[in-house]
């Protein structure tokens, strides 16, 4: 009733290709924003913003390059922590080589050194397709993951062999390191997030994002059209690369604030964002906040909110009780609808829009 | 349809609300103590032995003595799985819950963890693991790890190594094997193990492991063979160790030349060599077995009574009794900073001086119940560590056993290097907090 | 509809000088990344050394070998798992690995609470199949005809789902794989060779044999079995086999069923080489470079592949590892793997892709 287009009539052809056609939606969006700007660290304590948010945050993030790889271009990708990492240690690198330049544009421009490598472990596709290729993307990963406990000079020859997150502020305020409060770091990620969404949202709507799309639905046919699938896929590499390497990036200097990072990356991270990106809805960036919210948060909700609840579990059984609760909801969610989250969603704003009435 | 997706909304909003609000209900007289544990997962093995340890010993002091002076203590495990991203949630949660202490149990975990803890003022207790240069109290105020880092423990291995030999002159010309974990864990021993062998003409070879071929060590074990160390000393975690047992025997290598770091010593890690793997051998810093006072305690109070995880045959194992040691300098620790601060209920800030004045005196040890089960160690404004003996356990076939005496670590080659390393973390951590802590006058 | 099965997916690598010149890059990039690690002589070090040693010392290449043969067999074994289930059903089984944990679990768990050894190994037996007739009924027919990246996701699910449940079943303590009381041999052979000592572990020597005999068993049950070729059809096309009066349903608990068998050995000879615990699920990613190497639907492969990746890695890690700081092998598999890949996209035996528009 109150979620209908009746009566917006578009009068040009860009209001007619506008991402959010419905001024519902733009409301819905701007409500969204405010409450994740304004809302979330009114209301939340630390323990929320800081283990709940910003990882969901992170996450999204990942989730979102993955998305473009595996959503938009049909290329499976086992590699993603891998590339995140090569983000985290490049910011690292960079910053501790440029400490005067300010740490959001070095996060952005180690997403650039993740591209890159993106780019080199992508060339396989190029040839190997389907599973063979998601299987051949574990060779970056690993390679990748030793690269970062072998080589030393990738954590400044560290004795512990961790990186240490140093302090950097923005107008004053710190924004890495430990003394960085948690809404700062948490806002710190928002901006980001909303931004390169934004970013990825003009990308896929685009040529670009055209031709990907072109590639994932045959690529035989995408390339007799005339697209050259080189530079599809390379492009999509490296997109996806960026947003990979820019939330790992963020993942150690506004989350993890250092530590033993190789092992962070390892190749759990990557299945796990694998799997935000299918259950969220493949070719869809709002499923890619729903898969992380799902994958990446619901796990942590359960665990610490169903004790406060009153619900008797502690230590290893609420561990055991979570593993097969998220099991048993990722079949259930599958069975439901194969086609993620985001499909549930849609299927959700259809029925609002004719509601009260069935059609 | 709708009314069941409201009510899914609803319980997901509540779950969040309550995740957000956390707010312990702790009654006067006690205090909060929260505890990583990791009893599941690929280590949990190790995990398991441990946690138990450390809440029976909590369990016991609440149930013998009604608590630390009175001071019930609320021991909470947070599960981890041996997890980084679990375990900063953990830290999370304790923060928010006013733990008096965190007890990582990862040495990823206390990576992560201290930076944050300087500023959140908690005490981190780590023992005998986490980063070694952490032992130098001046840049480390919030951080300890008693009773010695891994760098005494490569020292120890090289003075083991020596008298074995005959004199530390012997160790001319010999080689000494490194099996380790290649993550930061692994790593660590490298620095002090390449220093000494420089300075005592021995050859140092290095064999990492990769965590995904823990189980999978067979081209490793051809290397050795190749190599031909004359000792190994096998700095691993979880199902490394048991791997390692079994291919040192199935290489022939001579299994009492291979020397464990005091986590590679666990009761399940040598069975697996079945009979052969009598003579494996591995430092440690407590006793194995029940015969002690405070075993015989946590048997009465605890296990008997059917408040303890552990099943009985498991209790006075080794890694179980390091657990019962870790809470036990926990519990020493509170009542240290009663005595400072003359409160009852303490506080993060008052643990953080009680362990940094803390003294265990061999008196001590006899009064708690455990002479001889650990050595005296003291720790004080400088040295977080203590730099305390350890001693080479050794596997018999059934049970870990004591056949030599306490040795001393290298303190004048470990100490160096760990005030180095210190300064050089605080160096490139910029914007690391000056130490504003007072030290407590000689206790 | 025109038929492009011949071609090779895109066109840019089938060009010889491209192929020779991404070789010549890679063998440049590896020369350079010796240099880096290295002071004097990479090319020496790279190129004759490793030779050199092998002529030297025979019997260590002689046991490099045969420890490859052996892992190379015990990897054949997972890939076999995969594969199977691969083949019948177009699922990418991901709870292989947990499965393997868990059917080693429950076979010690239950020799613990008193089971007789053989009589447990029955039991397990069952146990799986009743996995395999509750993954059929509950994940696997409502989920049917959907695209394979979903059904990969689900068995995540059930991957977790089992993670969960294994450990409040056994808890997490590792526990001494029960060898001795399956007859399986112990100790080991020592050969006089070439002037040195071969070892050869009885345990080892079993696990080949048993694994040979598995796998001939599992061809000879898909040529000659009506359920073989019954589960043959099915890999052919799902729609065929169905309108020639197939059950799907049976056919999937069948493999599914089998692959617990595998699951079950797999778990039994690599739980004896160390311990069975949860950390044996991350031995299942061994397989995956098998995989892709042998071919996902190919028997054959991946038993070639095991053997190749099982010697490359070996050798690798052993003569050439140390040059760059060893602990190679958790990649080299990977890139073996790849570079066969680069010249047959499907693997060595797997099925030719061909791709219509």
């Amino acid at each position: 009733m109150f979620y209908r287009e009746a009566g917006q009539f578009k009068s040009t052809y860009s209001a007619d290709m506008a991402v959010f056609p419905l001024r519902q939606d733009r409301i819905g969006i701007a409500v969204i924003l405010a409450l994740a700007f304004i809302g979330v660290p009114l209301i939340g304590n630390d323990f929320f913003i800081s283990s709940v948010m910003i990882p969901f945050l992170v996450f999204s993030l990942a989730a979102i390059g993955l998305n473009i790889l595996t959503g938009y271009t049909g290329l499976i990708s086992l590699g993603t922590a891998a590339f995140m990492g090569v983000g985290a240690y490049a910011a690292y690198k960079l910053t501790t080589a440029f400490p005067g330049i300010n740490i959001i544009v070095l996060v952005l421009v180690s997403g650039l050194f993740s591209a890159a490598i993106g780019v080199l472990f992508g060339l396989p596709s190029l040839r190997i397709k389907g599973f063979y290729l998601a299987v051949a993307t574990l060779a970056a990963q690993f390679f990748l993951q030793w690269a970062f406990v072998r080589v030393p000079w990738l954590f400044n020859y560290n004795a512990s062999g961790a990186i240490e997150v140093p302090q950097r502020t923005l107008f004053g305020f710190p924004i890495t390191g430990a003394s960085a409060s948690p809404e700062t770091r948490y806002f710190v990620c928002l901006v980001l997030v909303v931004g390169l969404t934004w970013f990825a949202s003009n990308l896929v709507h685009g040529k670009l994002g055209r031709s990907w799309m072109a590639v994932r639905d045959m690529d035989i046919a995408a390339e007799l059209m005339g697209i050259k699938l080189l530079n599809a896929k390379l492009t999509a590499f490296a997109v996806s690369s960026f947003y990979a390497g820019v939330a790992g990036a963020m993942m150690i200097f506004f989350w993890y604030g250092g530590g033993e990072a190789a092992d962070v990356f390892n190749i759990r991270l990557s299945f796990n964002i694998l799997f935000m990106v299918i259950i969220g809805g493949l070719g869809s960036l709002i499923g890619s906040f729903f898969g992380a919210a799902f994958i990446a948060s619901l796990p942590t909700i359960l665990k610490f909110g169903l004790p406060a609840l009153g619900v008797p579990l502690s230590g290893a059984a609420a561990e055991h009780v979570t593993f097969m609760l998220v099991g048993a909801l990722i079949i259930t969610f599958l069975i439901v609808e194969p086609h993620g989250l985001a499909r549930l969603w849609q299927i959700g704003k259809q029925k609002l829009r004719t509601w009260p009435f069935p059609y | 349809m709708k009314t069941t997706k409201l009510m899914k909304g609803a319980a997901l909003g509540a779950l969040l609300a309550a995740s957000a609000q956390v707010a312990p209900a702790l009654a006067q007289d006690s205090v909060y103590f929260a505890n990583n544990a990791y009893r599941t997962g690929p280590f949990s093995g190790s995990g398991i032995p441990i946690g138990d340890g450390m809440r029976d010993y909590i369990t016991m002091i609440n149930e013998r003595d009604g608590g630390v002076n009175g001071v019930k203590v609320v021991y909470e495990e947070c599960e981890t799985g041996y997890d980084t991203k679990k375990s900063i949630e953990c830290y999370e949660q304790a923060k928010s819950k006013n733990t008096i202490l965190y007890s990582p149990w990862s040495t990823g975990a206390t990576l992560a963890a201290i930076p944050r803890a300087h500023i959140d003022k908690i005490p981190i207790l780590s023992m005998a693991y986490g980063l070694s240069a952490s032992a130098d109290g001046t840049n480390f105020p919030w951080v300890f790890i008693p009773p010695f880092t891994y760098w005494d423990g490569a020292s120890l291995m090289v003075k083991h190594m020596a008298a074995e030999l005959g004199g530390m002159d012997k160790l001319k010309g010999k080689k000494l094997g490194l099996i380790h974990l290649d993550a930061p864990f692994g790593k660590e021993p490298i620095p002090v193990l390449e220093n000494l062998a420089k300075k005592y003409g021995f050859e140092l070879k290095i064999y990492p492991v990769a965590a995904a071929d823990m189980q999978n060590q067979g081209s490793l074990w051809l290397s050795i063979r190749r190599d031909r160390p004359d000792y190994l000393y096998n700095q691993g975690w979880g199902a490394m160790n048991p791997t390692a047992v079994k291919e040192a025997i199935k290489n022939n290598f001579p299994i009492n030349k291979l020397v464990g770091v005091w986590w590679a010593g666990g009761d399940d890690d040598a069975r697996a060599g079945g009979p052969e793997a009598k003579g494996y051998k591995s430092l440690n810093l407590n006793a194995a077995g029940t015969n002690f006072p405070v075993i015989q305690d946590i048997q009465k109070y605890v296990v008997e009574k059917g408040k303890s995880l552990a099943a009985k045959e498991k209790v006075g194992e080794n890694l179980y009794n390091r657990g019962v040691y870790n809470s036990m300098l926990v519990v020493e620790a509170m009542r240290n900073a009663q005595k400072l601060t003359g409160k009852k209920v303490i506080n993060a800030e008052d643990m953080r001086r009680g362990l940094e004045s803390l003294n265990i005196t061999e008196a001590r040890l006899k009064e708690i119940g455990m002479e001889g089960f650990a050595t005296p160690t003291t720790i004080s404004c400088t040295d977080h560590s203590g730099h305390s003996k350890a001693y080479v356990a050794e596997w018999d076939g059934t049970k870990w056993t004591k056949p030599g005496d306490w040795l001393e670590p290298l303190k004048d080659e470990v100490r160096p290097l760990i005030e180095a390393n210190a300064k050089d973390y605080v160096e490139k951590a910029t914007g690391w907090p000056k130490r504003t802590e007072p030290c407590e006058k000689s206790s | 509809m025109s038929d492009v099965a011949a071609r090779p997916a895109p066109n840019l690598l089938a060009k010889g000088w491209v192929k020779s010149g991404l070789i010549f890059i890679a063998v440049v990039a590896a020369a350079i990344l010796g240099a880096q690690f290295d002071d004097s002589g990479t090319l020496y070090k790279v190129f004759i050394d490793p030779f050199q040693q092998m002529v030297q010392a025979p019997d260590l290449l002689a046991q490099t070998i045969w420890e490859g043969l052996v892992s190379g067999v015990l990897y054949a074994l997972i890939a076999l798992g995969f594969v199977l289930i691969f083949k019948a059903s177009g699922v990418f089984n991901f709870a292989q690995g947990i499965m393997v944990v868990f059917a080693a679990l429950t076979l010690v768990g239950l020799y613990e609470k008193g089971v007789p050894a053989f009589l447990a190994v029955i039991l397990t037996l069952g146990v799986m199949f009743v996995l395999a007739v509750t993954i059929e009924r509950v994940v696997l027919r409502p989920l049917v005809n959907q695209p394979d990246i979903i059904l990969f996701m689900a068995t995540f699910g059930i991957t977790y789902f089992l993670i969960g449940f294994g450990e409040a079943l056994f808890g997490g303590s590792p526990k001494q794989m029960i060898a001795d009381q399956l007859w399986l041999p112990k100790g080991a052979i020592d050969l006089k060779l070439f002037g040195g000592l071969v070892s050869l572990q009885k345990i080892d020597i079993a696990a080949a044999v048993i694994a040979s005999i598995m796998i001939a068993a599992l061809a000879a049950f898909f040529q000659y079995t009506r359920i073989g070729r019954a589960l043959r059809a099915v890999a052919d096309s799902h729609k065929a086999a169905l309108s020639v009066g197939i059950s799907l349903n049976q056919i999937w608990v069948i493999v599914w069923f089998t692959a617990g068998i595998v699951a079950l050995i797999t778990g039994i000879m690599w739980g004896a080489r160390s311990d069975v615990s949860f950390a044996l699920e991350i031995v299942a990613l061994k397989a995956l470079p098998v995989l892709i190497l042998g071919g996902f639907t190919s028997i054959p492969g991946a038993i070639v592949g095991g053997l190749i990746i099982g010697i490359g890695e070996k050798m690798g890690e052993f003569y050439w590892g140390p040059l760059i700081g060893g602990g190679i092998e958790s990649w080299l598999a990977y890139f073996i793997a790849l570079g066969f890949l680069l010249f047959r996209p499907q693997g060595l035996f797997g099925d030719k892709i061909i791709e219509r528009i």
